[in-house]
């Protein structure tokens, strides 16, 4: 299994039954593949559509029906859409459940920046901001390590999308709690031990006696 | 009766006429989904500089927004990313554009404010971060907001589904986005609807901009035989 595969199944379980959910562009995206059989979640992209699917066949595009990242989507019936501002409303408002969104870095108060490399890449937070801000649960969806090194950092030295702590970050080795005390590591990919983690992490790490296995069989 | 008013329907070279150089435009659409694209061809065609563009992204290179950024007719953009369009960002890397980034929730409720008489918006996004710099921020209640100002432009550029002859809008999907928050805030208001219709086919109730909002509607392309 790859580390995207790894870390969408994970994510996947997370989500519940009616969830109003907000998957970010790239790897969030994955998730939707992955739901559960027994779970049906709603999902909004936040270019106006509360109930979009994937596009149910080729030549079935429309070109005013699109998810955030422009691509041609589907719609289930039930399906509504709306302006930006209630887009927002919904998302800042508290009525969102579940926004997973991808990360450049997660530090150990939880704060999360994922929407600018100053002086090398500004392509700007787009709804980012707003989702952390806003959204019951943030879900960090990224692999552990970037070229460069750990991800999962002290503190943030590229600029934070919001102050608030997330709830969870998922990566291809580890699930990690944010909490008061620092980040938990909660659960571990299929054989990764804690010591990989450790050593693949910038961060302090709290870590329990004994760290189970994520659950993400089939 | 407005119903009857002539003029509304004009060409999209008579409405980029009316639009001069340096003129701050409000440009409905995301990723160009929505976005009023025979008026940019016409921005282009009619090369109008040094414009002030508000909208929530500048598309892709030769696409939609994407088209006036080309042809560097953009003085400043206020957007809430740039990252789908490498030509907007090497032109802001290189100071020959400013780039106001604004949370794309803000940008909206900012726009809504300009359109709807208010001084501002109060806004959790944004708390703590480069966004809120310069930015008063105000305690309500415990909790923290960013004081963040309205936003209102010359034209408004808006892309509809439909229009009906009075300037009543409907929109269709994804390409409502900004199109209605933005028809609420520009001094002039010049929107390209895919159809227009006779007045009375679109229901009161699906009308979405009402058509004292709508000064121009952009006339289909004509067609001969």
């Amino acid at each position: 299994m790859d580390s995207k595969t790894i870390i969408a199944k994970r994510v996947a379980r997370e989500l519940r039954q009616d969830y109003l959910v907000n998957l970010g562009i790239g790897l969030p995206t994955l998730v939707a593949r992955y739901l559960p059989r027994d779970v049906e979640v709603f999902f909004q992209s936040e270019n106006g559509i509360i109930g979009m699917a994937p596009l149910p066949e080729a030549g079935m595009e429309d070109e005013f029906l699109t998810d955030a990242g422009g691509d041609h989507i589907g719609a289930i019936p039930g399906a509504c859409s709306f302006d930006s501002c209630l887009s927002f409303g919904i998302i800042r408002g508290g009525h969102l459940d579940v926004t997973v969104l991808g990360g450049l870095e997660v530090d150990e108060q939880g704060r999360l920046a994922n929407w600018i490399i100053p002086g090398k890449m500004v392509p700007g937070m787009g709804g980012a901001m707003d989702l952390v801000a806003g959204a019951k649960k943030v879900i960090v969806a990224m692999t552990h390590m970037a070229k460069s090194g750990p991800k999962i950092v002290t503190e943030c030295k590229l600029p934070v999308t919001a102050q608030r702590r997330v709830d969870l970050v998922v990566t291809d080795l580890a699930v990690i709690q944010p909490t008061r005390e620092g980040l938990l590591l909660l659960e571990l990919a299929p054989g990764v031990t804690p010591t990989q983690v450790i050593s693949a992490t910038a961060a302090r790490l709290l870590v329990p006696a004994n760290v189970p296995e994520m659950a993400i069989s089939d | 009766l407005r119903m009857l008013t002539p003029g509304i329907v004009i060409s999209p070279a008579q409405a980029v006429e009316k639009i001069p150089a340096g003129a701050s435009l409000l440009i409905g659409g995301f990723l160009g989904v929505g976005t009023p694209h025979r008026l940019i061809d016409e921005l282009v065609r009619q090369e109008r500089r040094d414009l002030i563009v508000i909208a929530n992204d500048t598309a892709r290179p030769n696409h939609g927004i994407g088209k006036l950024i080309d042809k560097r007719l953009v003085a400043k953009v206020i957007v809430s990313h740039i990252g789908t369009n490498p030509e907007t960002q090497r032109q802001v890397m290189r100071g020959e554009l400013i780039a106001e980034l604004c949370p794309q929730g803000t940008l909206a409720e900012r726009i809504r404010a300009g359109g709807h008489g208010l001084g501002g918006v109060l806004t959790p996004t944004g708390v703590g971060t480069m966004a809120a710099e310069g930015k008063q921020t105000i305690e309500i209640d415990g909790q923290s907001f960013l004081l963040e100002r309205p936003i209102r432009a010359d034209f408004a550029l808006i892309a509809a589904h439909r229009a009906d002859y009075s300037g009543n809008l409907a929109y269709f999907l994804t390409s409502r986005n900004f199109n209605p928050i933005m028809a609420m805030a520009g001094k002039t208001v010049i929107a390209e609807p895919a159809e227009i219709v006779p007045v009375g086919v679109i229901a009161p109730d699906e009308v979405v901009t009402p058509h004292v909002l709508v000064d121009y509607i952009v006339a289909r392309e004509g067609r001969h035989g």
